[in-house]
């Protein structure tokens, strides 16, 4: 049996009731929203739930919103059911004063490094990885690069206006 | 003499075990990585890699670039096969716009994606002959990567890095040239690849370095998110041209070569079979560009002015046209809000881009999903225990592209 979404909205308000999500879809690609605290159990639900069985994990990957007070980053987990081909994107937002997620290495030996990068670049604490250090970018760094407050030109040019590239 | 003159780290003279540092400009790592492996004798105990020397902070620099200029950071990922990248980028773009291309333009995009991958498979196991000994394969098929070279060459004008294509087609039709240099390619190469095949792959040499070395089942594969050939090579027949097909896929008749064990020796045979079917996808594609007739043969781009560059001529003397182009050079063209991930089947398994765009001219963020970064972890599941010459076998027959994997 194929999945559709509907059949996983569905399945999801089952088990988790109503309220817990916020679906969307986008390019046919089902999207959908929980509250950080509960991104295992949502992930455990997708892996060993008989007919969803979403078991490879493609993506992991975090997004800034400096703008969104509260959750202003967002861990992204793009997630594969192999046998009926069938993709899911799934997002928790957490704040950036206090930015833990659990991790998804248990289930997934691949989010090992996806994580890394991601506290790498966002510093995203994952609580409970097994090595959670700088991945790509050096050690000694104490900043993460990837947060939209470290522009990517020279602070002290004053020959680039901003608003010439689309950004202000 | 009671002085000590060397200091030693506290615990060094008890330790059995030798430290090795295998990297960062290795020449058997074929690529700036380091691997600090903890050597019983000649056994490998435990293995720390460290990566990102060459890490650019490309998806930060996408933040700040148009579109069109976000091809050339593609062609620094896997820089073996740049034109894969190129075109599943344009392939992002134009899901994120909504553009239709035209079934010329698919197809031509598919003769050169296989010519990619052809060209990155060639590497890939060639050099794994290098690592094992055998110099003289890999001298012998860099002569028919030069002729995929010398197509991209006539396609686009660069070999290398290509920045091929522009979102909705290419930027000039193929020329007669490029056709020719096609057919000599498929004339000459077939020959060549059975030369090689016969060279390795019931050679009793390469047999033993390679069968039962650094291999993974398929569930284990799985978990790793591994993806491409690696992951084929254990036995799982996933392939993203097959399972979401793109650039109309679809239309072509192809199987899937698939192993059994994952190790070095299958990795090695899917490639090779991986290449027997590109080059009958190039032929059926080739054959369904030369059917198209009238107005149709002459395709090269979709209608979508806001993205594609106008002629030049029409930039003299079109106020339309110099608009479109000012305002497509300058990069003040505002892309749509939107959210989209594409995947294409590259070289190394499953390229990934997630684009995240909020209305403005450049991404809002821009997040590539490397094959390479992801499988390289299970490296030191793959190697544990065993032989430090078949960690080096084990490393280039994974394809590890550091581009790729620092990004």
């Amino acid at each position: 049996m194929a999945l559709t979404n509907e059949y996983i909205i569905q399945r999801l308000k089952e088990k988790f009731g109503e309220d817990l999500f916020t679906f969307q879809e986008s390019y046919g690609l089902l999207e959908l929203v929980a509250p950080k605290e509960m991104n295992l159990k949502v992930l455990n639900f997708l892996y060993d739930d008989a007919q969803l069985q979403f078991r490879f994990l493609t993506d992991l990957t975090g997004v800034h919103y400096p703008n969104r007070t509260g959750e202003e980053l967002a861990v992204v987990y793009h997630l594969h059911n192999l046998q009926s081909n069938c993709r899911i994107r799934f997002k928790v937002h957490t704040s950036v004063d206090q930015p833990e997620v659990f991790t998804a290495t248990g289930l997934f030996s691949g989010a090992n490094w996806m994580e890394r990068e991601t506290y790498d670049f966002f510093g995203i604490q994952f609580v409970g990885h097994p090595n959670l250090k700088r991945i790509l970018n050096v050690d000694e760094m104490d900043y993460f690069p990837l947060r939209k407050e470290f522009p990517l030109e020279d602070q002290t040019r004053i020959d680039k206006d901003d608003e010439m590239f689309g950004r202000g | 003499m009671t002085e000590q003159h060397i200091k030693l780290p506290a615990g060094s003279i008890e330790k059995t075990t030798t430290t090795l540092n295998l990297g960062p400009t290795h020449p058997a790592t074929h690529g700036v990585m380091q691997n600090i492996l903890e050597l019983d004798g000649e056994r490998i105990v435990s293995a720390d890699q460290t990566i990102g020397y060459i890490h650019r902070a490309f998806e930060k620099i996408a933040e700040r670039r148009p579109l069109a200029q976000i091809t050339t950071l593609t062609d620094r990922l896997n820089y073996c096969s740049s034109p894969l990248n190129n075109m599943g980028w344009h392939m992002t773009c134009e899901k994120l716009l909504g553009v239709q291309t035209p079934k010329r333009v698919d197809y031509l995009r598919v003769i050169v994606m296989e010519l990619a991958r052809i060209a990155d498979h060639l590497i890939c196991n060639s050099i794994m002959g290098v690592d094992a000994g055998a110099y003289t394969g890999f001298l012998y098929v860099m002569q028919f990567r030069e002729l995929i070279y010398e197509i991209y060459e006539e396609i686009c004008g660069a070999r290398l890095t290509t920045n091929m294509g522009r979102i909705g087609g290419f930027e000039r039709d193929f020329s007669p040239l490029a056709f020719e240099k096609l057919e000599k390619f498929l004339a000459e190469y077939p020959k060549a690849l059975k030369e090689f095949e016969d060279m390795f792959q019931r050679n009793r040499i390469f047999m033993d370095r390679t069968m039962g070395v650094g291999g993974i089942s398929a569930e284990r594969a799985l978990n790793y998110g591994f993806t491409g050939p690696n992951l084929r090579a254990a036995g799982v027949d996933y392939d993203v041209r097959v399972q979401n097909p793109y650039s109309s896929y679809q239309d072509f008749d192809f199987t899937i070569p698939v192993g059994t064990t994952g190790d070095c020796y299958d990795r090695w045979l899917v490639r090779e079979q991986e290449m027997w079917q590109s080059l009958s996808i190039i032929r059926q594609a080739y054959q369904k560009v030369q059917s198209f007739k009238g107005a149709e043969a002459s395709v090269y781009h979709a209608d979508t002015p806001a993205y594609y560059l106008p002629a030049k001529e029409d930039v003299y003397t079109k106020m339309e046209a110099l608009i479109y182009h000012f305002k497509i050079i300058m990069g003040e063209t505002e892309i749509p809000a939107g959210e989209v991930y594409h995947s294409i089947e590259a070289g190394n398994g499953e390229l990934g881009f997630y684009l995240i765009s909020d209305g403005g001219r450049a991404p809002y963020r821009l997040h590539f999903r490397r094959p390479c970064f992801i499988y390289y972890q299970a490296y030191e599941e793959l190697i544990k225990g065993s032989m430090l010459s078949d960690a080096i076998m084990t490393m280039s027959s994974l394809n590890l592209i550091a581009g790729e994997m620092d990004a």
